[in-house]
This record gives structure tokens, sequence and C-alpha cells, in this order.
């Protein structure tokens, strides 16, 4: 066989592959949206729940968890990013750094359910907090803070030397130097991980509702318990209350998680295009 | 020479742990004078420019001994100039150009904004000022917020100058600023430090002999981390006092 030939057939091998790949995802993406999308309306968003779920619609849960993920978000994201400039640019790399690094790696692979019976136990009793989006929110930003910094720290170790040097060089300090051509160049990748712990906490199911527990009200402050999209859909579909209202849940979720991964994609392009030389 | 010494190096000595990068430089840098450093590579002459603008306190365990003084006052002596103070003063273009993923204004505007007094309208004269004594104004007037990671190579290193120039230097370091760069964007460079030193005073480390005879008034031979001669440009070349400088400028080695 000629060394055509042969690059042809792994050509053709490697096409397969991804078009299985991406058709399994398809596939599913298109079950749920078929047996969801047809539950789906105006009313359904935009309504509160009756009979447990079985009726109504889903909108005080679209809320609960926008403040869950968003206050996890906001919790995580400014502590995490604070900590990767720390680690990587203002302490001498050693014994130490290494350790810190390990312990975040360790905790970047906890289960969720672990993180799930620490907050039930830390935040819900013994803090006094209750079963609250404040708890549910804590404990989401334990979860994502790994990805976090370890993405932000990624991020910034690609920001070349000579950049660095660069500013030195004219009389920067390091804080400026930082502020000013580390981080905006870092941003990208930073965003990414942002992005990745949306989905992560968004996805979240046991740990939410060991934290931030089920209840179907209109959550009005911070400590109010609250449900979200998918501990909604684990109970409907659990419990036997609702199929049809737990794929349209799910498509929720998936339609969603499309919408942020655009944006981020969007965000990403527009953000490189001034940074980069193409 | 009657001109008076911009920077005087007395007895400098460069360590990074135990490795010793110079040993016991001494020599003046003449005021509006360009000064060309050469020699094989590794002899040391980019880590005795990185001494002149304290670049080389950002390197860990690199320890500088001996005097180095910018118009009377040493630099290395924190109660006597800030360290910000001292790069402001003493500019730097590297080897590779390195403009900031940033646009060409924003890169040009950076040391300005960064040493922070200055308003709106006078950073668009600074800019242009220095674009021009980079003769690179021309060139980017119509799309100054345009990324400058587009521009040719040539072109990036003359905006890292006007980017230097825009903190008011008195001394340019330059380290290599050709090398990656093609002959005629080296060409432009070489009539642009002819240019400016009649305004600047600059220390330029060169690979290149033809480029040090062309360009340089004075010159000093660097070998293995000693300064073996430093003289009239013209004299280093024709009649070197040093067996070994001649043997460098022959090719015999390096």
């Amino acid at each position: 066989m000629n060394r055509y030939a042969r690059q042809r057939i792994w050509f053709l091998v490697f096409w397969s592959v991804a078009l299985v790949t991406l058709s399994i995802l398809l596939l599913l993406i298109l079950y749920i949206l078929a047996n969801g999308l047809s539950s789906l309306s105006f009313e359904f968003v935009s309504a509160s729940p009756s009979r447990m779920g079985k009726e109504g619609g889903i909108y005080p849960i679209i809320i609960g968890t926008l403040m869950l993920v968003g206050l996890s978000l906001m919790l995580a994201a400014p502590i995490g990013i604070g900590a990767a400039v720390f680690l990587n640019e203002y302490v001498r790399q050693g014994a130490a750094t290494s350790l810190i690094r390990y312990a975040t790696e360790t905790l970047a692979g906890i289960p969720s359910i672990v993180f799930g019976l620490f907050g039930f136990v830390f935040f819900v009793i013994k803090l006094k907090m209750g079963w609250s989006i404040i708890s549910g929110a804590m404990t989401l930003a334990l979860m994502v803070m790994p990805t976090i910094v370890r993405t932000a720290e990624e991020a910034m170790k690609a920001v070349p030397l000579s950049y660095r040097e660069g500013s030195y060089a004219l009389g920067a300090n390091k804080w400026q130097t930082i502020r000013f051509v580390v981080l905006p160049s870092a941003i990208p990748g930073i965003a990414v991980g942002i992005i990745l712990s949306f989905g992560r906490a968004l996805g979240e199911t046991a740990a939410v509702l060991l934290t931030a527990g089920s209840s179907l009200n209109m959550p009005q402050t911070l400590s109010d318990p609250a449900r979200s999209l998918a501990v909604h859909l684990y109970i409907l579909a659990s419990e036997g209350i609702s199929m049809e209202r737990a794929f349209a849940t799910a498509s929720i979720l998936v339609m969603t998680i499309f919408a942020i991964n655009l944006l981020a994609n969007f965000l990403m392009r527009r953000m490189s295009s001034r940074f980069s030389q193409f | 020479m009657d001109s008076e010494n911009k920077i005087v190096i007395r007895n400098v000595t460069l360590h990074y742990d135990k490795f010793r990068a110079l040993d016991k430089i001494s020599l003046d840098i003449k005021k509006h004078h360009v000064t060309s450093l050469i020699g094989p590579s590794g002899c040391g002459k980019s880590s005795f420019l990185r001494c002149l603008n304290r670049m080389n306190d950002l390197v860990e365990g690199a320890r500088v001994d001996g005097q180095i003084t910018l118009d009377g006052i040493n630099i290395y002596n924190n109660s006597e100039i800030d360290v910000v103070d001292l790069r402001r003063r003493v500019g730097m273009v590297f080897q590779k150009p390195n403009p900031f993923p940033l646009s060409i204004y924003e890169n040009v505007a950076y040391g300005p904004k960064i040493l922070g007094r200055v308003q709106k309208s006078d950073l668009n004269l600074i800019v242009e000022r220095c674009l021009r004594e980079a003769a690179l104004w021309d060139e980017v007037k119509d799309r100054l917020s345009s990324p400058a990671l587009r521009l040719s190579g040539g072109q990036q290193q003359r905006l890292v100058l006007a980017r230097t120039l825009a903190t008011n230097p008195e001394v340019i370091l330059m380290d290599e600023p050709a090398s990656a760069l093609d002959p005629i964007s080296t060409a432009k460079l070489e009539d642009l430090i002819h240019t400016l030193k009649s305004s600047y005073t600059i220390v330029i480390v060169t690979h290149n002999m033809q480029q040090a005879a062309r360009v340089s008034d004075f010159t000093a031979f660097f070998l293995m981390g000693e300064m073996i001669e430093y003289g009239i440009t013209k004299s280093i070349f024709t009649h070197p006092k040093d067996q070994r400088t001649e043997d460098y400028i022959t090719g015999r080695f390096g």
C-alpha cells in the first residue's frame, strides 16, 4: 500500500471518529429537545409551579438557579483569580507553591457529593445558614474555585516573558505590569475557566439539593431556600411527577448551555482579535 | 575625549548564583555618542547591558558588585534613585520586537500612562512625536488603533523604539536590535540610530561587526565576562591593541 493511500485511510479513520462523537452528542441533544420542546411555552417559563410541578411553570426555579449560579461565580471568580495572581506572580516558586497547587488539583477531583455533604454539615447546620441560596452558592463556589485558579494560572503563565520585560523596562512596577499587560492578555483564558465553571454549577444536582433545598417558592432573599433547574429535573423524573416537564426543564438547561458557550466564543474571539496577529 | 560621561562603570562584577557572568568591568559611556558592545555569544555583553537599567534585578540570584553611576548618581543606591525613575531615564529595546498585544497608540502611550501624569490631549502629541522620531508616523498615522502585532518585524521594532522614546529617556540601550530584522529594516534602524544620537546616548549590543563599525563612535570588546579592550571604534577596528580583539575582528573565532 502506498503512502498516499495510507494517509487517506488515516484521514477517514479520524473523520469517522469525529463523526461518531458528534453524532452521539447531537443525538442526545436532539432527543431531549424532541421530547421537551413541545411542553415549552411562554407560560412554562413565566408561571409558578403548581401541584408539585405537575402543572404550571418554572419561573421561581429559573430565578433561583440564576441567583445560585450567579452568586457562586461572584464569590469564586475574584478569589480564584486573585489566588492565581498571587501564586503566579508574587510568590517564589518552590515547595510551598507546589503544595498549594497539588491541593488545588486534588480539590478539583473531589466528587461533587462530597462537597454537598460538606456544605450541608458546615454551612447549613453548623453555621446555621439553613437550606438557602447562600449555602448553595458557597458550596458551588468551593467546587468551581479550583478550576478557576487552574485556568487563570495557565492563562497567565502563557503570557510571554517578553511582554513583562517590555513593561518593566518602561518603568512599570509589578502591579502595573500585572494589571495592564498580564491580566488583559490572560483574559480569554480566564473567561474559559469561568464559562466552564458556569456550566458545572448549572449542572450540579446532589450538592445543590443538600444545601439549597428544594423549595418551590420564589426566593426573596439570599437566606431563602431555592430549587435549581437540575434539582427540579431530578425530582420530576425520579418521583414520577411529570416526564414531559422533566424533558422541558432539560431542554431549557441544554439551550442555556448552548447560549452560554456561544457567548463565550463570541467574547473570546472579540477579545483575541484585539490581541492577535491576524 | 572631551565629551562628558553619561554612565560610568567601575569594577562591576555580575553573578548569577555561583556563575560569574561579568568580571570587574570598567567603562565610560559618553553622552550623545553611540557605544557598541561586541563579542562572541555568551560573553556577557547582554548581561552587562541589563545592569545599566537594573533589569537584572528581575532575575533571581543575580548579584551586582561594583559601581554604576548615571550622571554621577549610583543607580544601585535606592536612596539616591528610584528604580522606576531609572528605567524611565534609561530605556531598552530588546532583540526580538516585543510590542504589547494592544493597539499601536496604546503601545506608545503605555509609558506615559504608567508614569501617571498625562492628559489625553498631551498623550496624542506625545504619541505623534515619538512615532515621528522613530520614523514610523507616516506608515501608521491612519491606523493608530489597529493591533500592534499586525505590523511587520521592522515596523514593530520601530514601534518599540517609539514606545521607549515616550518616557523621555536620556539613554537608549539596544540589545541586538536588528538581529531579527531583514537588511532593509536593519539599514533603516541604523539610520535612525545615527539621527537619534544627537538627542540621546545610545549603547548597542551587536553580533554584527560591520554594524558596529558603521554605527558606533566607541566600541568595547567583551570576551568570557571580561572587557578586553575599549576605545574609538575606528581604532579598535583598524589597529586593535589586544591579540584577542584582533582575532575576533578578523574572524578567527566567534
